[in-house]
């Protein structure tokens, strides 16, 4: 039964507490207490608390499980088993952006196989492709990609799509993902089509897991491209609504016992 | 008679900003929430069971009645929890709402949870659509500094707390139960039903999960009221619902139009076929629902009208196929997509996925039998119906459709293989 998780949590740490010169100071103490203070129980923080240490080293590291086991009182095997069941924790140091290609069926047939094959191909050293979740590059360093094929991602008006560090390129080609992550590999930053400005993988992974201090500017960007109004601009094209609301429209009657 | 295009929830997306408390409020936003919070808890219940509002995340569920099951007391904390992990293949209608109009989420969220009871109301956003996360954040914060959520909201004495939780990459979490298990900080794996979650939901307490749009909706109920609601849509699937077209269409795109439309209605709005290439198949709810042909374009897209022609509503995910597309190659992709996300908490779902992919890829390389056809078929018999979670029954959709529909295709393959391999025998009987 799930309603024993405060009981449990607290017994069962096998934590042990991490060196002084561990890469989770104060601040990301403190940023992981706030994030526990959201929730009625403190294990429900788990998912943003990976995210945290994500966004501190890269990846979710050995000690990176011990500090969430720590700040939440639970083994480091329960906090390994959670890490290793979800896509987005990385068991392996992420290059400065995470590049993202859909290759389910409906982005595949539209291109989404080409675009990840030519940069598979185009990152790839001496003749031998880039695989999934592997880097150009030295890990944490400028310019560094690590690129993974990814199921869909919920954008497939815009399809073939592509995300770099979760930010949404629609309506790719494999010769503007080429051109894309050429200017990723130099140190710009293309703006994405949908979304803030881009920055970094870390700094996507520190947003993800205290969404709550998001910078107010990073709010704005363009986000309703022509795909996702097209309904709404024909309708009011061709002056179509939905029928008109009564001017005050009467609640039932409050149910008879029930 | 309605029209054919009737913008309701995607109506303020048109408008500049439309992300922001201000345009929301300009726009008749937060109107219905004073409504709502002078009426009793109960006349808000009612008020969805007759507006006939069905579930949007693809079962169809009536919202009203999934209300009616938390209890009417208040012995225990009561948790309202939205469903936005967006990830069935073809479904991308929830992150543009909530990158859009995120009030109107919210605004839904403060009427749903008083309705139940619940103080507590979580957003589980899978994890990777960050800006919809960061717009999220920033409508709940503006909404705490107007008083539209924190304590006493609106001087009535009802207190809410919204958190907007990220996911992390596991379309499993979009079920019910194994979104709750995450959302605790577990593995996210299905549980047996019963309990339902209205009885042992989060942390075991009384919960009700909806979809994304499905709580949108509600502030417009409240506000036109059931029978307008009825006005659109058909008598058991009323109301209007955004349909998601993708793939070989000239304009694909969010069309928001009343339950009951068809394929072949929507078509046109969205220009056609790509290129005048003609229609092949197409999912009418994304992947986990069977496929359907070109025999389909009148189907009445609502719940009954998909069902009665052999598949399912699902999320209105239209994906498109035109003629150049191989069925077998299609199904092999999406079954390496189930394969991928079963959680491997069932046999049937882990190893059925697991041999299914392998199977597909083997006839997809060219290396296929007619047995592997029964083979498939076999296998897909002992997944449907015998997995833990609905996972499993949408991993043999595509294959058992597209089988039914396109066997010749499947039967094709069989058969240049059969030509291949004969091949050097003659040869070397020739030389």
């Amino acid at each position: 039964m799930t309603a024993e998780a405060p009981e449990e949590a607290g017994t069962a740490s096998d934590a042990v507490p991490l060196p002084a010169d561990s890469p989770f100071g104060v601040d990301t103490t403190a940023k992981a207490q706030r994030i526990i203070a959201l929730y009625p129980q403190s294990r429900s923080a788990l998912l943003p608390l990976l995210h945290l240490v994500q966004s501190v080293q890269g990846f979710v590291s050995q000690q990176g499980v011990t500090f969430c086991a720590n700040q939440l009182g639970l083994s480091t095997a329960e906090v390994s088993a959670v890490a290793t069941f979800y896509t987005m924790y990385k068991r392996k140091p992420c290059g400065e952006h995470l590049v993202s290609v859909c290759t389910n069926t409906l982005c595949a047939v539209l291109g989404g196989d080409a675009i990840y094959g030519k940069l598979r191909e185009h990152l790839g050293e001496s003749g031998k492709p880039l695989g999934h979740e592997e880097t150009a590059g030295t890990p944490g360093e400028r310019g560094s990609i690590t690129i993974e094929h990814a199921e869909c991602l919920a954008a497939c008006d815009f399809a073939p799509v592509l995300q770099v560090n979760y930010e949404y390129y629609d309506n790719q080609t494999p010769e503007s993902a080429v051109e894309l992550v050429d200017a990723l590999r130099r140190g710009e930053k293309p703006a994405p089509t949908r979304g803030a400005p881009l920055t970094d993988f870390r700094t996507v992974e520190e947003q993800l897991a205290v969404g709550f201090d998001t910078d107010p500017e990073a709010v704005n960007g363009p986000s309703a491209s022509a795909e996702t109004v097209r309904g709404a601009q024909l309708a009011t094209d061709r002056g179509w609504t939905a029928p008109t609301m009564p001017d005050d429209a009467a609640l039932p009657p409050v149910p008879e016992k029930r | 008679m309605t029209d054919k295009l009737t913008p309701v929830l995607t109506k303020r997306w048109l408008s500049p900003n439309s992300w922001t408390l201000h345009t929301y409020e300009q726009l008749e936003g937060y109107t219905a929430l004073p409504k709502a919070l002078r009426a009793e808890p109960e006349q808000l219940v009612q008020l969805v069971k007759d507006s006939g509002l069905r579930g949007r995340g693809g079962a169809g569920f009536p919202a009203g009645v999934k209300w009616g099951f938390m209890p009417p007391n208040e012995d225990k904390p009561h948790y309202l929890v939205i469903n936005a992990d967006e990830g069935e293949p073809g479904t991308c209608k929830d992150i543009p709402l909530m990158m859009a109009d995120p009030h109107s989420l919210i605004e839904g969220c403060v009427i749903a949870s008083y309705a139940m009871r619940a103080h507590h109301c979580f957003i589980y956003v899978r994890g990777e659509v960050p800006h919809c996360i960061r717009r999220l954040n920033a409508a709940v914060r503006e909404a705490y500094q107007a008083g539209y959520l924190g304590t006493n909201i609106l001087g009535s004495g009802f207190d809410l707390d919204i958190v907007v939780h990220a996911g992390a990459g596991a379309y499993i979490c979009g079920e019910e139960t194994a979104l709750l298990d995450s959302l605790e900080g577990r593995r996210g794996q299905p549980r047996l039903k019963p309990p339902f979650p209205a009885a042992a939901g989060l942390y075991g307490q009384p919960t009700t999960v909806n979809n994304v749009e499905t709580i949108a909706s509600v502030p417009y109920i409240v506000n036109g009221g059931s029978d307008w609601f009825r006005g659109m849509g058909t008598e058991k699937s009323p109301g209007p619902k955004i349909f998601s077209i993708s793939g070989h269409v000239e304009k694909p795109g969010q069309y928001e139009a009343p339950l009951g439309t068809t394929l072949r209605e929507l078509l046109e709005l969205a220009g056609g076929m790509k290129d005048g290439i003609p229609l092949k198949f197409w999912t009418p709810g994304g992947s986990s629902t069977p496929l359907f042909t070109a025999e389909h374009l009148d189907v009445p897209l609502d719940f009954e009208g998909a069902a009665e022609a052999g598949s399912m509503l699902g999320t209105t995910a239209l994906q498109i196929f035109n003629e150049t597309v191989s069925v077998p190659w299609a199904v092999m992709k999406w079954t390496q997509f189930y394969e991928h996300e079963s959680c491997g908490k069932c046999t049937p779902c882990r190893e059925g996925t697991y041999w299914l992919a392998q199977i597909l890829e083997r006839m997809v390389d060219g290396r296929g039998t007619e047995e592997d056809i029964d083979t498939l078929l076999d296998v897909c018999d002992n997944v449907l119906g015998r997995s833990f979670c609905a996972l499993g029954d949408g991993a043999v959709s595509p294959i058992t459709s597209g089988i039914k529909y396109f066997k010749d295709e499947f039967l094709a393959l069989c058969e240049q293989n059969r030509a291949r391999n004969s091949e050097p025998a003659l040869a070397g009987a020739g030389s």
